[in-house]
């Protein structure tokens, strides 16, 4: 058979070329190399949760989606952001704005925007859950925008916004979740390498308690207050009627607004967010078991999602005069007819039988009446005859 | 006058009453407490925790087969004698220099058998004709390579000696073919010591997808402008051609599943700048990271399942921006026109303006080029799917891939770094999975869990015998068993850790429910007891 050896034009010539790629090859090589390594992840993902229901928690329905909103500009896909909202304040009944939630007064800038989707909504959002979604044991039929698929060279922010107390995050004003538990859940995340960093933000009362119990490498945590601490809100909107956000998110949020995709605001000016003469309460943070100076850490390692990109050197010369393309999967599919099914099958409803009823025992008022005559007849009769019934 | 009146009680009352308490203690005692531990105790299954232990100390041993066949020429003739002897004749007669290679690679395959992850290699004398001056290995398409060594010369030794006079020529062969110490380091970075493996090969394995047991590959075309062009492009025959040969050669790897759609009005999210030197749109390296989240969020994608997805986008510039090229670093540009990010995928920017003049009349038709789009699609696949771009070693000659897509050889060096890699990460996951069910007494085990891990252990051992007896495509395929079967065990939905219970609450709920029951009990058995001892010190006292 006449095999085609267009790749070998003249085999002298080839060693020249070989060589001379080899050696270009290598310094590219590095030059590649050299851009890779100033991080290693190659995806970002996030979780947003925020706990609380009702509708004076509105402000933490507000930080959540202030967050969202930065780390989608930033750029991170909805593909590979999880949402978690208890709560719908958009569409609460007594928001006077309806399909708004606004982070500034005088509802100077609405985060709901027209685009947003949540993943995890109302009472959804629970523990189990939450602790599910983390360590990815999801039951089968889970559809993808509810998972969290990252691999081990991931990036997650973890962001965590409710009422908390010390050593523990209250959800759905019915349970909590203690700080062992999610120390535990992030180990467990890495044994089966589910991120590169981790970082976790949380902006509750107490919340430096939250992070305290951590032990897996690559976790770097913020908090919006210390142990014993209360986190405040920030300003209540007399329109609307609650307080809108809380201080931590609110400061941070004013901070994210001002980075781009491209720009090289790293960590330390991040926990530089919100002093206490802002904050009142004092922001905790932890880096001892994060391997990367936080110096060198961009925010847009976190909050944004800039792919690592390479040019394709390489290409196969597939064009070959003449030849004709042959198919692979063997004959070409006949098309079958399609037609829709029947949706209102008329004939069936009409004829219907009517459906063999099961039979129950007797309901409770009729066993109730029962009871209420023997009683009856044996206190008019008097006790003694009951001993000849039983 | 308000005495106190203490019931005075006979002996036998009190006797009765002493056995009593004692009665209900030893009920209590006997019955009670197994029966509420029985109640409370969590269903585990048995685990075969010894054999798990072993798994830790794993130790995998990789063989490759390899068969040495001498031409003639090579070897003086007592040598042959001693050589057991089988041989093959292999006459070739090229008309031009050029096409020997190729063809005698093909002749050469065709005589001999080559199962899964063996290499067969032909040593030509030294005089050959056969190889460039220079060059003293060529390594075929399929798992042959010819290797030029002058062993004649080692006078008067045997046949031990010979192999061992070509054994660092033939391993520096093996290192090509199959595989060598960085690619095993390569495919253990998770489990390994930051520090172990160099950068290049970082950089590989942070590009390359991990292994998974399937794969979604979708390949797009972005038309911003369909007022003026209407692009055709026939996907499908050129994935039939091109693509799918590949993923056919890949299937005892992972299955793939690939879609395909057109997307209007997409553009990309950078504004290119116009050369008026090159007279075209240029898009520098800097801004093409940049590109990619905007065209992101509006590939849809029909993916049922959680497996790694890959897309691969074909642009065309619509007629305001046309040509777009794309510059490298060096501000060259680049011959593609491409560029690719690791674990996401490949966009091609693909220019029509040549196609059409100024004068025709909007929508122009316009084909393309599928050939030329699948070749660099088909290169950015490769890297995505784990061939490494690796660099002929000096002294080889490589052959490429050509439309194949991948050599048989270059396929069982990914098939030696997936079992590897994949024999890691099922024992790390049974060994870790083990370790977090110890810790945490009050999971519950199924009996489909232990299930799924016996057979994950099971099939890990069988994969590192198979590796260690030199059965490739079989190793691959007890290795991939293993680890979907630890993956379904680790993430089985019933092993959520929901029953964390501090010590201070626990005994909050059981002190209200037991306290009221034991103190009776026990005060009463207190008592007992006092009056038995004062008993026996009377007796005592009675005797003297």
């Amino acid at each position: 058979t006449a095999r085609p050896c267009m790749l070998i034009s003249s085999s002298v010539a080839l060693d020249f070329v070989l060589i001379g790629r080899t050696s270009a090859f290598l310094l590219l090589h590095q030059a590649r190399a050299e851009r890779f390594f100033r991080s290693d992840h190659t995806n970002n993902w996030a979780v947003l949760v925020c706990t609380s229901r009702f509708w004076f928690n509105y402000r933490h329905v507000a930080n959540t989606l202030s967050v969202y909103r930065s780390v989608k500009r930033l750029g991170i896909p909805d593909s590979h952001i999880v949402l978690m909202l208890a709560d719908d304040m958009a569409c609460n009944h007594r928001n006077p704005k309806p399909a708004t939630v606004f982070s500034h007064k005088n509802m100077e800038l609405n985060v709901y925007g027209d685009d947003v989707e949540v993943d995890y909504r109302g009472y959804e959002v629970t523990v189990e859950n939450f602790l599910r979604v983390l360590t990815g044991r999801l039951p089968p039929s889970t559809p993808r925008s509810k998972r969290l698929l990252s691999d081990d060279h991931s990036n997650i922010l973890i962001y965590l916004t409710g009422h908390g107390g010390n050593g523990f995050l209250k959800f759905q004003d019915s349970e909590e979740i203690s700080n062992v538990e999610l120390a535990d859940a992030f180990e467990q995340m890495w044994q089966k390498r589910r991120y590169n960093e981790l970082l976790f933000i949380i902006d509750t009362c107490q919340g430096a308690s939250m992070y305290e119990r951590f032990y897996s490498p690559n976790l770097m945590a913020l908090a919006s207050s210390q142990v014993g601490e209360d986190s405040l809100s920030h300003q209540p909107d007399l329109a609307i009627g609650v307080h809108l956000m809380d201080r931590y998110t609110f400061y941070l949020l004013e901070f994210l607004e001002d980075i781009h995709p491209a720009s090289q605001a790293n960590m330390n000016d991040l926990f530089k967010v919100c002093p206490k003469s802002q904050c009142v309460s004092t922001p905790g943070h932890r880096t001892d078991l994060f391997q990367r100076d936080p110096g060198s850490v961009l925010i847009t390692d976190f909050f944004g999602s800039v792919r690592k990109v390479e040019i394709t050197m390489e290409t196969i010369n597939l064009t070959v005069p003449g030849i004709p393309l042959e198919r692979f999967g063997g004959e070409p599919h006949t098309e079958t007819a399609l037609a829709y099914v029947d949706q209102l099958p008329v004939a069936q409803i009409i004829h219907q039988k009517p459906k063999q009823k099961d039979w129950h025992p007797p309901d409770g008022f009729i066993l109730g009446l029962w009871t209420l005559i023997l009683l009856v007849f044996f206190r008019t009769y008097g006790i003694k005859h009951l001993k000849h019934i039983f | 006058i308000g005495m106190k009146v203490r019931p005075v009680l006979s002996d036998p009352e009190k006797q009765r009453g002493r056995s009593a308490a004692v009665a209900i203690a030893a009920l209590v005692i006997a019955a009670g407490i197994p029966l509420w531990w029985k109640t409370t105790e969590t269903y585990r299954a048995w685990l075969p925790a010894a054999r798990i232990s072993e798994l830790e100390a794993l130790q995998l041993e990789l063989r490759v087969e390899v068969e040495v066949v001498f031409a003639r020429g090579t070897l003086s003739p007592e040598q042959q004698k001693k050589v057991p002897a089988s041989r093959i004749t292999y006459e070739s007669c090229c008309k031009s220099k050029s096409l020997c290679l190729v063809e005698a690679d093909h002749a050469l395959h065709t005589l001999t058998e080559t199962s899964c992850g063996s290499v067969v290699i032909y040593i030509i004398p030294e005089a050959s004709a056969l190889l460039p001056q220079d060059m003293r290995v060529y390594v075929g398409r399929s798992r042959t390579a010819l290797l030029r060594s002058q062993v004649a010369s080692v006078v008067g030794a045997g046949l031990p000696e010979v192999l061992a006079a070509l054994d660092p020529q033939m391993e520096q062969v093996l290192q090509t073919m199959s595989f060598n110490h960085q690619d095993v380091t390569a495919a253990l970075t998770d489990r390994l010591r930051p520090g172990l493996s160099t950068r290049d090969s970082l950089a590989d394995s942070m590009r390359a997808f991990k292994s998974s047991p399937g794969y979604e590959i979708t390949f797009s075309l972005l038309n911003p402008d369909p007022k003026h062009h209407q692009l055709h492009w026939d996907v499908e025959a050129a994935l039939d051609a091109y693509i799918y040969p590949l993923l056919h050669k890949m299937a005892p790897v992972a299955n793939f599943s690939v879609d395909s759609q057109i997307l209007y009005y997409a553009v990309l999210g950078v504004n290119p700048r116009y050369d008026a030197s090159a007279s075209a749109y240029t898009l520098s390296a800097d801004s093409l990271a940049h590109v990619i989240n905007p065209v992101e969020a509006r590939l849809g994608s029909n993916a049922a399942s959680s497996n790694p997805v890959l897309n691969f986008l074909l642009y065309v510039p619509d007629s305001l921006h046309s040509p777009l090229i794309i510059r490298n670093d060096q501000k060259q540009e680049v011959a593609s026109n491409a560029f690719h990010s690791p674990r996401w995928g490949g966009i091609m920017v693909y220019n029509v303006d040549g196609a059409y003049g100024n004068d025709t009349q909007f929508p122009v038709d316009i084909a393309i080029d599928m050939s030329r789009v699948m070749g660099v699609f088909l290169s950015q696949l490769r890297l995505m799917l784990g061939f490494q771009q690796t660099g002929a070693p000096p002294g080889f000659v490589l052959e490429a891939a050509g439309r194949e897509g991948v050599a048989e050889w270059e396929l069982d060096r990914l098939l030696w770094s997936r079992s590897v890699e994949n024999v890691a990460t099922a024992s790390a996951s049974i060994t870790s999975l083990a370790q977090l069910l110890d810790q945490i007494a009050n999971i519950v085990i199924n009996d489909n869990i232990a299930q799924q891990v016996a057979s994950a252990v099971t099939a890990l051992q069988a994969a590192v015998a198979e590796l260690e007896a030199g059965n490739l495509a079989l190793a691959l395929e007890h290795s991939r068993e293993a680890i979907s079967a630890s993956e379904r065990a680790f993430f089985d939905p019933s092993l959520l850790h929901l029953l964390y219970f501090p010590d201070d609450q626990k005994f909050a709920i059981y002190i209200p429910l037991f306290l009221p029951m034991c103190v009776p009990i026990l005060l009463s058995l207190l008592k007992i007891f006092r009056e038995v001892q004062q008993h026996r010190a009377e007796k005592r006292a009675k005797r003297d």
